[in-house]
């Protein structure tokens, strides 16, 4: 569990970052922090890994406030992956990036040989094994940085801006991803506000304004409700805009999903 | 007239086997906006430094075929003439400002060509008037969001008074509100100033509905272009590895109430569908 109980700190002691943030994301759950730029999500995703201490309030992982924590004992069991990937390679190919810490962590040479091939496999890296990282694409950085994370099992994954650079495929191998790791019971937290990308993974959606929770339901509720999206600065995914738009009467717009819209103004049709 | 012309590309960076970009061909004219698309590590980003002469001046690596931007090599033009053509705006502002203000930042490449002060300031305060943020002239570049960041960056890219403008996913880092407003921006740059741009992007539901061209590139090289409704239609049909909007996609999921017709925006689709009985 991730508990976070009136959580308040500012940057310098003057801009104030977060103004008493409270929730619990339980195990398996699937959770994405929405806002706009500066809203408070990465200062969320700092302090839920012990980076930073809450200056009121108490943050709770696993058992463990985090001010008894540092950050390097939470890491085993909190993997952290920030926006901008560059920071985090320092190694002269893809396979030591990916090695790195599970030999850290006492993996034997043959589990780790192993586990970086299936990782590298699974996130489609396999072709750069041997290049440097700074020679793939942004992209491709990007998909590195998570693939690192992953491959130490971590039992929390918490991920700024995710779909950053990405493209469709990656994109759905993503979705794939996130949902296989909440059915083995982890806890996946992610900050964006890619609102398409939300639409198709139909997390629970804890939606952030100027330090402050302004909502916590599902995706399907939080994304069409246009007065909170406005708060939040975001902006309605396509299908449900489109279904709202209609000039008639009894559409349920309360759809994500281009199948399910589609059926819907099917059955418009079909009413007359 | 032709803004970029590329004849038969193709690239490998130093030390790699693969061709980042092979037997490339593409033609845009001045005053478009282009969108770039396709999957990652297609050569996107690649395309765009042959473009700016970053490849093969600053790279090195394997070059063949030919590029023209507005008549000049940009693979032998020094990168100072280059530059007063053609500006670049990178996927992340942080990389590009450094100065305390957005004023010095907006200056800086100005007073590096030695021009005179009264026509530094008569720049600055243009370029910060064209992208729509004048008042933030005095305030520091730290302070602001990255849209507004952003802004900043095209801003100290305009003052140099460029012909093409090109954009290496300038939306990533953006929330959509901000996003949408740059892109505003950049229509009303091309609307007034007949700017070139060129944006590589995976957004398309962004972009798809105000570029003039769109062209989809997989493996370094281009395998489809032209208006952006035919290339959506054909991104559906042989589900090529790109962003297709969803309202697209809706569209083509109703092919047989729209007549087959593939739609970039909401409210062309609302529109169409009223039109055929969607109404009260």
């Amino acid at each position: 569990m991730i508990e976070f109980t009136d959580v308040h700190f500012s940057y310098h002691g003057t801009i104030r970052a977060l103004d008493g943030v409270t929730f619990t994301i339980g195990e398996g759950e699937i959770v994405s922090l929405m806002g706009e730029n500066g809203a408070g999500k990465t200062t969320i995703i700092r302090h839920a890994n012990g980076l930073l201490k809450p200056q009121r309030g108490r943050v709770v992982v696993d058992g463990t406030d985090t001010k008894n924590a540092t950050v390097a004992e939470l890491s085993r069991k909190v993997g952290v992956i920030f926006q901008s990937p560059d920071n985090m390679f320092f190694l002269q190919t893809v396979y030591d990036e990916v090695a790195f810490a599970l030999r850290k962590f006492g993996y034997t040479p043959k589990e780790v040989e192993e586990r970086v091939s299936e990782v590298l496999r699974f996130f489609g890296l396999e072709r750069y094994r041997d290049r440097s990282p700074f020679t793939l694409s942004g992209g491709e950085k990007k998909r590195l940085s998570i693939a690192i994370v992953a491959a130490w099992n971590p039992k929390y994954l918490l991920i700024d801006e995710p779909t950053v650079g990405q493209d469709v495929t990656y994109r759905r191998l993503l979705v794939q991803l996130l949902n296989e790791f909440a059915n083995e019971g982890k806890t996946i937290v992610i900050s964006t506000h890619d609102v398409e990308f939300v639409a198709d993974l139909r997390p629970r959606v804890i939606l952030v304004s100027r330090g402050r929770v302004i909502a916590d339901g599902s995706a399907r509720d939080v994304l069409t409700d246009e007065e909170l999206l406005k708060r939040a600065s975001l902006v309605m995914p396509q299908v449900p805009q489109l279904l709202r738009s209609i000039p008639k009467s009894g559409v349920n717009f309360k759809l994500l999903g281009v199948e399910e819209g589609a059926r819907e103004i099917v059955r418009l049709f079909s009413r007359g | 007239m032709r803004a970029i012309e590329v004849r038969n590309l193709s690239y490998r960076y130093p030390g790699q086997s693969d061709y980042a970009l092979l037997d490339l061909n593409l033609n845009v004219d001045e005053g478009e906006i282009v969108l770039l698309t396709g999957p990652s590590g297609c050569g996107k980003s690649s395309l765009i430094r042959c473009i700016n002469g970053l490849i093969p001046q600053m790279y090195g690596g394997q070059y063949e075929g030919e590029v023209r931007v507005l008549g000049l090599n940009p693979a032998v033009t020094p990168t100072r003439v280059m530059s007063k053509h053609v500006g670049t705006v990178f996927q992340n502002p942080d990389n590009q400002l450094f100065a305390l203000s957005v004023e010095g930042d907006v200056a800086f490449s100005l007073e590096n060509l030695g021009l005179q002060r009264d026509d530094i300031e008569k720049r600055v305060r243009e370029a910060l008037e064209r992208v729509g943020i004048s008042e933030l002239r005095k305030r520091s570049t730290f302070e602001l969001s990255g849209g507004q960041k952003q802004k900043v960056a095209i801003a100290s890219i305009l003052a140099l008074s460029p012909k093409i403008l090109l954009l290496d996913e300038p939306t990533s880092s953006l929330d959509p509100l901000s996003a949408r407003s740059l892109i505003e921006t950049l229509v009303e740059l091309r609307r007034r100033d007949e700017l070139t741009v060129m944006i590589a992007e995976h957004k398309t539901e962004l972009l798809a509905p105000i570029a003039d061209k769109m062209v989809v590139m997989d493996n370094g090289t281009v395998i489809d272009e032209g208006h952006p409704r035919e290339v959506i239609e054909r991104a559906i049909r042989f589900n090529y590895a790109i962003n297709v909007p969803k309202v697209s996609q809706l569209s083509a999921l109703l092919s047989e109430y729209l007549n087959s017709s593939i739609y970039l925006e909401v409210r062309d689709l609302v529109d169409a569908l009223s039109e055929i009985g969607c109404s009260d």
